[in-house]
């Protein structure tokens, strides 16, 4: 039987979505360091995963363990970072 | 009910531990997990070759952002045509369920369109799998080879989509049985999801 949950306010995603995009490509025409660009549009890019997996995919109302099932390649992909990263010679 | 039936019953449980509304849905849940992996190792390849190479092109100078941003803007769209379609469904609305089904389908479609437009475009310009006239060697082999992965994932989607739209044109779909949907519905935001970070790190960054 389906887990009942209050139905989120989808539209209201989409706009934060939309907003987060434009920002997005305001933040490469910034007149600032390119360092923080970088941290800008990485935190962004995150914020918008984070609300299409928290209310679209509807993790938000999911138990806890399926959110680490979730997370899982998160973390193994910065593990791979920490193992590849004696390697790069910029 | 068969003996085996009792049998095979008695020895496994019938509820899934995490997803208790289906095992189909535990099943897409380790699979796009599985698959995010490979996007993630993909994602991270790129970023070391880029790194490593002291003359990789600003991508937002060769690569068109206001195009990609509106194929960024389509993807968004359909996620919220896909969302809408399961919520026409747990209401029993089968005409919403449909109409919104489509619509997330053309979304695919559009997308998988631009995306050629993008590819030819880019291709005419000189830049190939194997070189290309903006510096870096690896430029565009690592941009094929992460857009064209996840275009294959877009395609894929289409493809399951249009048969859970065939599904629901034959009324397969009700207010108490819509897994089908919602496990179509996660794989769909899945690549919504990978799309908004290539966006980033392949467009933007």
């Amino acid at each position: 039987m389906a887990t009942a949950h209050k139905e989120p306010n989808y539209l209201g995603v989409f706009w934060w979505l939309l907003a987060l995009t434009i920002l997005e490509i305001a933040v490469i025409y910034m007149p600032v360091a390119r360092m923080i660009i970088v941290i800008l549009l990485i935190g962004l890019a995150l914020s918008k995963a984070s609300l299409v997996g928290l209310y679209f995919m509807h993790l938000k109302f999911e138990r806890f363990t399926l959110g680490l099932v979730a997370l899982t390649p998160l973390v193994l992909c910065l593990f791979l970072i920490l193992m590849i990263s004696p390697d790069i010679h910029p | 009910m068969s003996e085996a039936a009792v049998m095979h019953a008695a020895v496994e449980p019938a509820e899934s531990p995490l997803t208790p509304e289906s095992w189909g849905k535990l099943g897409m849940w380790i699979f796009l997990a599985g698959d995010a992996m490979s996007f993630g190792g993909l994602i991270v390849g790129y970023g070391l070759l880029r790194y490593s190479s002291s003359n990789w092109p600003v991508p937002s100078h060769v690569l068109g952002i206001n195009l990609t941003a509106f194929m960024t803007f389509l993807l968004i769209c359909s996620s919220v045509t896909m969302v809408l379609s399961l919520s026409a469904i747990k209401r029993g609305d089968q005409s919403g369920l449909k109409k919104f089904l489509f619509l997330t389908v053309l979304g695919g479609v559009a997308f998988l369109g631009l995306q050629a437009y993008e590819w030819s475009h880019l291709i005419e310009r000189g830049l190939t799998i194997s070189g290309n006239p903006f510096g870096g060697a690896l430029f565009g082999a690592t941009f094929f080879v992460l857009t064209g992965f996840h275009g294959c994932h877009v395609f894929g989607g289409v493809v399951y989509l249009s048969c859970v739209l065939g599904q629901a044109l034959r009324g397969r779909f009700g207010e108490h049985h819509h897994n089908g949907v919602e496990i179509a519905g996660l794989y769909w935001h899945f690549v919504d999801l990978v799309w908004i970070l290539i966006f980033t790190f392949v467009y933007l960054l």
